[in-house]
């Protein structure tokens, strides 16, 4: 038996923290799935967090377990699991874990982030936790009074080389632009220059990483002479970026070339019911805040699917009588005027249960039965469609009856 | 699980004459201290097998690195003082090295 919630959120970084911390709070029954051992995502892994509003002294580890704290204290759940398959069946989906565990939800978040990019050079599988990473807090304290290469001059390449100073010896960033040009905000690249612990190598890249079983030794090309150099070093860093931790879902929810998943404003993903948010969404700005900002509209947006799918299968679907629903809108003077005249004729008295929709706060069930006009009347019976009259005169009303 | 450092590790592991585990660990990395109390219930249940050993990277970081160890955790397999398998990595988890454990008993 798998276990049933209302709210599934899948990925414990801020953006699916945020979530839950919303959803748990409107009482939706929320279970937070995380793959690895600790919640907090992408920020557990850093160390500064210096523009979080209203949080001016944190680091980003602390500032992830207030996260998760605050989404405990309103009841959500936290399990580790990494999801292997997403199910989309109407207003159930069903979660699969690599270990077999399964799990249903009536609604679903995708915050599943982004894992670092790999750049695929020569030497960097081999040295992989020999010298070569990708987390600065993690493995910091290992190369203490070592010298390293950074690969990479965004945001986060910045902001981890100058915590890594605190503990190396010397660091050699390799930038792949002119000199003095960066990717990363003019503050910290400021940071960067002042620092006496960090140098550049302009217009390169890194072509190979060799050393006998540990890191020695960095290869560096000049891309405009096409000159090599050897940096003497005991790591290697890699910030270049990340990339979505999508590969479950193709197929499930539409995704952009880069495997990004495709969201409204509402961070609606195509199937009903179903989010994503931060990261793993197609977008520019990737912040803590924004992340967190996401999280919070999908489990707004999540509880109110729910409210108005559990209206429409108790009241419709799973009905004893037959369903007259009218589509209306209060800009359609028209469809205004159905209503009325619908509520004249005691249907309740008739058989009928009445219910209006309106279409512009509910979308979800217009566009499930195609109505593109109003006002539209729907007729229907155990969950099936009987008739469907678009703009429909008294006497067509009155046949239907 | 025996505590290594600079002075017992060549007696202990590499002058010893069977198979030893090595756990190379350190206070800052959070998934050493998560395995850790696996990693001891693994020392209990292979103990016929191997000899279990721990060593704090603190203060020992130049005999880490004369081992190849440059990431945490490391869990380092020695067989007669020879290097024979070096698991490591944020994702390792404590039935990796029960599978190896099982492999080379």
């Amino acid at each position: 038996m798998s276990e049933k919630y209302d709210l599934i959120v899948l990925g414990g970084g801020p953006a699916g923290m945020s979530s839950a911390i919303y959803g748990s709070r409107s009482r939706l029954k929320t279970l937070v799935l995380e793959a690895k051992r600790k919640t907090g995502g992408q920020p557990s892994t850093y160390h500064d967090m210096e523009n979080y509003p209203g949080v001016p002294e944190t680091t980003a580890s602390e500032l992830m377990e207030n996260f998760r704290t605050h989404a405990e204290k309103f009841g959500t759940e936290f399990k580790k699991g990494e999801v292997k398959s997403l199910e989309v069946d109407g207003f159930e989906k069903i979660i699969k874990c690599k270990k077999g565990e399964e799990y249903r939800a009536k609604s679903v978040v995708i915050a599943t982030g982004a894992e670092p990019r790999k750049l695929g050079i020569k030497g960097e599988e081999e040295f992989k936790g020999k010298g070569v990473s990708y987390c600065a807090t993690c493995d910091a304290d290992l190369f203490t009074d070592l010298d390293i290469v950074v690969v990479g001059n965004g945001n986060s390449a910045v902001e981890e080389s100058i915590y890594l100073t605190k503990f190396v010896n010397k660091i050699t960033m390799i930038v792949i632009h002119d000199e003095g040009v960066m990717d990363a905000e003019k503050i910290l690249q400021e940071k960067a220059m002042e620092n006496d612990k960090i140098e550049f190598v302009w217009n390169s890249v890194l072509e190979e990483i060799k050393g006998e079983g540990i890191v020695e030794k960095a290869v560096v090309k000049n891309i405009k002479n096409g000159e090599k150099s050897e940096i003497d070093c005991s790591g290697v860093f890699f910030f270049v970026g990340r990339v979505p931790s999508t590969d479950f879902l193709e197929g499930v929810v539409d995704l952009t070339e880069h495997g990004y998943v495709k969201t409204t404003k509402q961070m609606e993903t195509n199937q009903p019911g179903v989010y994503a948010v931060g990261d793993v969404r197609n977008k520019v700005v990737r912040q803590v805040i924004t992340a967190a900002g996401d999280g919070a509209t999908a489990a707004v947006m999540a509880q109110s699917y729910i409210e108005e799918e559990e209206y429409w299968q108790n009241h419709v679907v799973n009905a004893d009588k037959p369903a007259l629903v009218a589509f209306w809108s209060v800009t359609d003077q028209e469809s205004m005027d159905l209503i009325s005249q619908l509520e004249a004729m005691e249907l309740e008295n008739k058989g009928y249960k009445f219910l209006k929709i309106d279409t512009y706060k509910n979308r979800l069930i217009s566009d499930r039965y195609d109505v593109e006009e109003i006002p539209t009347l729907l007729k229907i019976k155990a969950g099936e469609v009987v008739s469907k009259l678009v703009k429909p005169e008294k006497e067509e009303i009155k046949e239907l009856i | 699980m025996i505590e290594l450092n600079k002075d017992n590790f060549e007696e202990e592991v590499l002058n010893f004459d069977g198979k030893v585990v090595v756990d190379f660990w350190s206070e800052s990395c959070d998934h050493c201290m998560e395995i850790m109390p696996e990693v001891k219930k693994l020392a209990e249940e292979f103990a016929d097998d191997f000899k279990f050993a721990k060593l704090d990277i603190k203060g020992n970081r130049r005999l880490a690195i004369g081992q190849k160890v440059l990431g945490l955790p490391s869990i380092v397999f020695y067989e007669n003082g020879e290097k024979v398998e070096h698991l490591s990595g944020e994702d390792l988890e404590p039935e990796d090295i029960r599978k190896e454990l099982e492999a080379r008993a």
